[in-house]
């Protein structure tokens, strides 16, 4: 099952020339990007890692574009995405986040059933890939580890 | 980033394209003629930077009929002696290098060695990706850029540095341009000790002394700019002057009128400030007259115990 977080999530993935053209869009807005990876794909996990400092004072996005390859060749079976923090007074919070790498198997998540007081059932989902311990969910077959 | 056309074959011959409407496009022609009136002197530069606008008016001509057109190579390194204007160069290579669309944003980072080499192990990598990171789209200008390796210290780590853009010059070169400066001698030797780095390097660009009269227009551009002026006597006394500063030590081309001027202003404000019983004319405020320039040490013949700057 495809997560679906961010923005664009509901699209096709986004091919290399389209991030570039939205971290273009980004920079010139003059927000700061940031890049932040993770394999827990639970919808409420927002703590994802952050892939090294967020990227101030850029003027192009090529520069943007080396760190996301970098993170990808990293992860290549994680979740990778790219943060726009807005500074401007009123904003101070992030304007645009998507996802820009993926892994190539994603199993989806189950739904739990629990009976509380009075026959009430209460759901949750878990992750099928966040079964395995962290750094060794999404293996993919040839041994890589997410 | 450009990609080649794919129609129109380098065989159509009919295929024509009008080389003045796309330099009228760039408006090249309007950075080129500033740089003529903006810059005194400096021919051989001028004409290195003509050439290259024309080289690359060219490939985008070419680019439009689909014929092959690489990008070329544009690293540079800039030698000359103090003050002969090589950052200003820089500044301008980068308004140019945008115009012709060889660069995509045109703005200039200024860096030297601590900008580039780490404090310790693993300190220096990140530290250059992230200087590297930052003048992408633009051009990078490294002034003094013989002092990243230091052949005294084999285990320096500015090596590490030039590694890395090295890697990123050859690689990445329609990301970045990088301008590397410094004095002629020392670069020389600097180029010698890393022919990886002088071989990657396409225009070396040499910046010649001014002489005295090219030394007198840049300080009258520069008293223009900070509208002030001099009076007749004044400017004979500034000729006087500009010979005798080129003889001391630790003559710094433009850089020393610009500080003989800061001086002179400095005396001129003086000499205001000790007439204050009457009020001061726009023209007073303005003007430098020759005493302001007289006072200084050039004229006094205390040559031997001049500091760095007379």
């Amino acid at each position: 099952m495809r997560i679906t977080q961010g923005t664009f999530s509901f699209l096709p993935d986004l091919t290399d020339a389209q991030i570039l053209a939205q971290l273009r869009y980004a920079l010139a807005q003059g927000w700061a990007i940031s890049i932040e990876t993770t394999d827990d794909p639970h919808p409420r996990n927002c703590y994802w890692d952050m892939w090294g400092n967020p990227l101030f004072d850029l003027r192009d996005a090529a520069g943007v574009m080396q760190e996301v390859n970098a993170c990808r060749r990293a992860h290549p079976n994680g979740y990778v995405r790219v943060n726009a923090f807005d500074s401007t007074r009123g904003f101070e919070t992030t304007r645009l986040s998507f996802i820009v790498s993926r892994p190539s198997d994603e199993p989806g998540f189950a739904l739990t059933r629990t009976e509380d007081a009075g026959r009430r059932i209460r759901y949750t989902i878990a992750s099928y890939a966040a079964g395995a311990p962290e750094g060794r969910r999404y293996r993919s077959r040839d041994g890589d580890v997410g | 980033m450009n990609e080649l056309a794919p129609a129109g074959s380098p065989g159509a011959a009919s295929a024509e394209v009008d080389l003045r409407a796309l330099a009228a496009d760039t408006q090249v022609h309007e950075v080129l003629e500033e740089l003529d009136e903006a810059l005194v002197g400096l021919k051989p530069v001028k004409a290195r930077v003509r050439e290259i606008a024309a080289l690359l008016l060219v490939e985008r001509a070419r680019r439009q009929l689909g014929l092959l057109a690489g990008s070329p190579s544009l690293h540079m390194s800039f030698t000359g002696n103090p003050g002969t204007g090589k950052t200003t160069v820089a500044l301008r290579m980068a308004r140019i290098l945008h115009r012709l669309g060889y660069v995509r944003k045109g703005h200039l980072v200024a860096v030297t060695r601590d900008d580039l080499v780490g404090q310790y192990i693993g300190h220096t990598a990140p530290k250059t990706k992230d200087v590297l990171k930052k003048a992408m789209g633009g051009v990078l200008f490294i002034d003094e850029a013989y002092y990243l390796y230091r052949p005294e210290n084999e285990r320096d780590y500015g090596q590490e540095a030039i590694e890395i853009l090295l890697q990123v010059m050859e690689n990445q070169r329609d990301d970045l341009v990088v301008i590397l400066a410094g004095y002629a001698d020392r670069m020389d030797a600097f180029f010698r000790s890393n022919p990886g780095l002088s071989s990657r390097i396409a225009h070396h660009v040499e910046f010649p002394d001014y002489d005295a009269a090219e030394l007198e227009q840049i300080a009258l551009k520069m008293l223009q700019t900070m509208q002030y002026r001099l009076s007749p006597s004044g400017l004979e006394a500034l000729r006087e002057y500009i010979p005798r500063r080129m003889r001391q030590p630790h003559f710094a081309n433009a850089r020393s009128m610009r500080n003989a001027l800061d001086r002179a202003r400095l005396r001129q404000a003086n000499r205001l400030v000790a007439s204050r019983e009457r009020p001061l004319t726009r023209d007073e405020l303005m003007t430098i007259e020759a005493q302001d320039l007289r006072a200084s040490r050039v004229f006094a013949g205390t040559a031997e115990r001049a500091g760095p700057e007379a």
